[in-house]
């Protein structure tokens, strides 16, 4: 759609995408891969899951304890390993004007999961639970990042599957 | 949060098919979360499976109203690799036998 204001994201023939996001959008995703790297480091040398991380390490079989240990046996490191190296390839291209296809759909899936763990760690339990924004309230700042970031990820979406 | 309701029999149009498919006996689900964007979900589907846009968007509504959908079939390795891929873009997926 063609609004008043130039797109923030253009497709080229290509693949490619122009990224005309603020340079305060960008140190702030910068600053949520970092913490999200932090988490998932953490994850590993506990051993432990927080419990905010477990939306990344869904269960993949809800009915079968010993098939279930088998997977995350062996999918779990390639999992954490993935997205280590998504964040990579973002904090890379943070001031990026142009993606690739393949950053920008790394972009994409590193957005959605920080979405996934902000998310859960604000509790989010409806589809749109979090749309009135009280300042005074103590988790406005997670919250408004929430949002900003479900509307970030649905514009670059838009941009790339029109 | 739509929970994976483990002792569920999965009610699919095309159940019919996959159990007729004798080699291919594992399903794969997706199921219904409240953080996924629906456009999310759509693009996921396309690029994981190349189903149509269309194809893509049913699959998604099945998830967001009925709480899940059985996006794929195949054999144990499969499904596995499918789950895995569905895991690694943050989708909610499980398997099971048919």
């Amino acid at each position: 759609m063609i609004g008043p204001f130039r797109a923030r994201f253009r497709l080229h023939r290509n693949g490619s995408l122009d990224l005309r996001i603020t340079n305060e959008e960008r140190e702030l995703v910068g600053h949520l891969t970092e913490q999200l790297r932090d988490l998932l480091m953490g994850t590993t040398a506990s051993g432990a899951v927080d419990p905010a991380m477990r939306r990344l390490y869904p269960t993949a079989h809800a009915d079968d304890a010993d098939l279930e240990d088998e997977y995350q046996a062996g999918k779990r490191d390639e999992l954490l390993s993935r997205r280590l190296e998504n964040i990579d390839t973002v904090e890379r291209t943070l001031g990026a004007e142009v993606l690739s296809e393949v950053e920008a759909a790394t972009w994409i899936k590193t957005i959605n999961d920080l979405r996934l763990v902000l998310g859960t760690k604000l509790d989010v339990i409806e589809e749109d639970d979090i749309t009135d924004l009280d300042p005074d309230e103590e988790d406005s700042y997670p919250k408004a990042v929430y949002h900003y970031l479900g509307h970030l990820l649905g514009e670059l979406i838009d941009a790339v599957n029109p | 949060m739509a929970e994976p309701d483990t002792g569920a029999v999965i009610i699919d149009e095309r159940k019919g098919d996959t159990l007729l498919d004798e080699d291919n006996p594992w399903v794969v689900i997706v199921w219904n979360d409240p953080i996924n964007l629906m456009n999310y979900v759509v693009m996921v589907l396309q690029k994981l499976f190349g189903y149509s846009r269309e194809k893509a968007t049913d699959l998604m509504l099945d998830v967001h109203n009925k709480g899940r959908a059985v996006v794929s079939n195949g054999t144990r390795d499969e499904a596995e690799l499918d789950v895995f891929r569905l895991h690694e873009n943050g989708l909610w997926a499980t398997m099971q036998q048919d």
